[in-house]
């Protein structure tokens, strides 16, 4: 084939990967377009049938109007308060035990990866009976203290693993020549790896807040009160009533799907590793 | 990679480190597992209360439950159906990921979204778009002449086990498509080059090449899937909480219902340990697959 051929071919090869892989991201937005379009709908267009794909007129204040019209903002303050101290209470637990895992050889450290291995796979929702009889005998079901603990626990395999490839990945000499100049084994961790660990400790950071964030079925299970309940509870429950109120309900949920959908973004590229306890790479 | 035998320290030493991490996991999994199997033998009244052991009458008024066949029927289609397409579909996905193309950043992010949002709300939303009466997809399937009287895809007992499939394999493409890509870069481009061989080879290098290449991918992405999939609560209970009665439960949202709607305490935790035990086999797959003995040696 001549030069100029083969540059054709390529460009057409391109052309047709753009619309394909466009195509494709149209089919795993629709869900989200769609959203977006009842959202931004008044409440007469919501029940026209025929329905139309877009809003007659673009109602941008029912993205306001969401705080009044449901209690979506006590359903967001209770999320971001569960998801803040998850995450908190998520890093103190696995940031030590991160590091000491990637830096020391003790007995018992297989075991204790083996059991944060088996753990990680384990989920809230087959455990749930467990979790409502333990949370009922301590006394913390419609609490955030209880969604937080377990929320927080069922986070930490994934934060121990990522956290301690970090640690792993920064040279031990470094630590070593701090504590050669003064520093106590534990003013290295501090002063020293803790800082050169930071994308690490972000990434993990991120993670469980997410988790946190989207978390259902306990919160579903715990929280029946709600003043208590997250977004995905309250919002889930909207749609039992007899007039939904799609707009508002809607509205909602993308601003509770933004900002998530952002962080996720940033920590994309250690997800895989972390969540496949670095079996693919 | 062969170190020298490092001497270890005792695990009291260690202890204080690991004991955030450890109380975590000892009290709010642990703890709820074992909780879980216990109220598994005990008889539990309709108010929760519990009166005492019941020995094995919970699983025997399980394995007596008329509705359980069906849902343990449909619970196997579920996983099968889910996890099989869900891996077909994501490696042509992956390689899409993986091409270079103007618009491709749009594809992966486009990806990402439906594994980063809640997946109540993925789920209602798809909920709103199957509404017979106000639903977009009745409009769609108009517009492109598929369909002429409106349907209810959802309230029909014959096609709504499906969209909840098709839904779940929704769901479940962005991760395994994710850890297909991981594998793909994995692999050196040369490699890759030699497998591009045109015409009817390129086809053959892929299979024969690449794809051994992306086994360990392919079955660490199958096995965690499963567990997902296998768990999978949301995306049933928001759009059609099992019914019609049980025609579209899984095991999983069968014991919710068993649970918290029959009250039925006792033998609702006798299927959790069923579904428990059902995953703890699919952990010891990913233990055998996964490395994680050899990142003990580093």
């Amino acid at each position: 084939m001549s030069v100029p051929a083969l540059i054709v071919k390529r460009r057409i090869k391109g052309f047709i990967l753009s619309v394909v892989g466009l195509a494709t991201a149209v089919i795993f937005l629709f869900p989200y377009i769609t959203m977006l379009s009842t959202a931004l709908k008044p409440k007469s267009d919501i029940t026209d049938i025929p329905p139309t794909y877009l809003p007659k007129e673009y109602i941008w204040s029912n993205f306001i109007k969401v705080f009044s019209e449901i209690a979506f903002g006590t359903y967001m303050k209770n999320t971001i308060f569960i998801a803040l101290a998850t995450m908190i209470i998520g890093l103190i637990a696995s940031i030590p035990a991160g590091y000491y895992v990637a830096r020391h050889h003790f007995r018992g450290r297989t075991f204790f990866l083996l059991v944060v291995l088996i753990t990680q796979m384990f989920s809230p929702t087959t455990l749930l009976i467990g979790i409502f009889r333990e949370m009922s005998v301590l006394d913390l079901i419609n609490t955030y203290t209880g969604l937080i603990l377990v929320n927080a626990a069922f986070n930490l395999a994934f934060a121990v693993w990522i956290l301690s490839s970090f640690f792993r990945s920064i040279p031990k000499e470094i630590e070593e020549a701090a504590q050669i100049d003064g520093c106590t084994k534990f003013q290295a961790f501090r002063i020293v790896a803790l800082p050169l660990a930071l994308p690490g400790i972000v990434t993990t950071a991120i993670f469980i807040f997410i988790a946190a964030w989207n978390e259902f079925v306990v919160a579903y299970t715990l929280a029946s009160q709600p003043a208590k309940q997250p977004f995905s509870v309250g919002l889930s429950l909207l749609t039992g009533y007899y007039e939904v109120k799609w707009n508002y309900l809607f509205a909602g949920s993308l601003i509770a799907i933004i900002p998530v959908v952002l962080l996720f973004i940033f920590i994309e590229k250690y997800l895989v590793s972390g969540l496949t306890a670095g079996s693919v790479k | 990679m062969v170190a020298a035998p490092v001497k270890k320290e005792p695990f009291y030493k260690a202890l204080p480190w690991l004991s955030g991490t450890l109380i975590l996991i000892i009290g709010f999994v642990l703890w709820p597992t074992l909780e879980l199997f216990l109220m598994s033998f005990r008889a539990v009244d309709i108010s929760g209360l519990i009166e005492g052991w019941a020995g094995l009458e919970n699983y025997r008024a399980l394995i007596a439950n008329i509705d359980l066949p069906p849902v343990l029927r449909r619970t196997v289609i579920w996983l099968v159906v889910v996890v099989g397409m869900t891996l077909a579909l994501s490696l042509p996905l992956a390689q899409l990921m993986n091409a270079k193309f103007k618009g491709q950043k749009v594809l992966r992010y486009s990806i990402i979204i439906p594994w980063a949002a809640s997946l109540v709300i993925t789920a209602t939303s798809f909920k709103w778009i199957l509404d017979p009466y106000y639903g977009m997809m009745n409009l769609i399937l108009k517009d492109l002449g598929i369909i002429n009287e409106d349907v209810d895809l959802l309230g029909n007992p014959s096609t709504s086990f499906i969209v909840l499939l098709v839904v779940a394999i929704f769901v479940s493409l962005p991760f395994t498509s994710y850890v297909l890509l991981a594998g793909l870069q994995s692999i050196p481009g040369e490699v890759l080059e030699a497998a591009k061989v045109d015409g009817a080879g390129a086809w053959k290098g892929y299979w024969t090449i690449i794809f051994p290449l992306l086994r360990p991918a392919f079955l660490v992405a199958a096995v965690i899937n499963a567990v997902y999939v296998f768990n999978s609560f949301p995306v049933i209970w928001v759009m059609t909480k099992g019914g019609p009665g049980y025609e579209t439960d899984t095991s999983t949202t069968f014991a919710y219902k068993v649970a918290f709607g029959d009250q039925d305490i006792g033998q609702s935790a006798s299927l959790a340990v069923g579904n428990f035990l059902v995953i703890f086999i699919f952990i010891m797959f990913f233990l055998k697959l996964s490395k994680w003995r050899e990142s003990d040696q580093t």
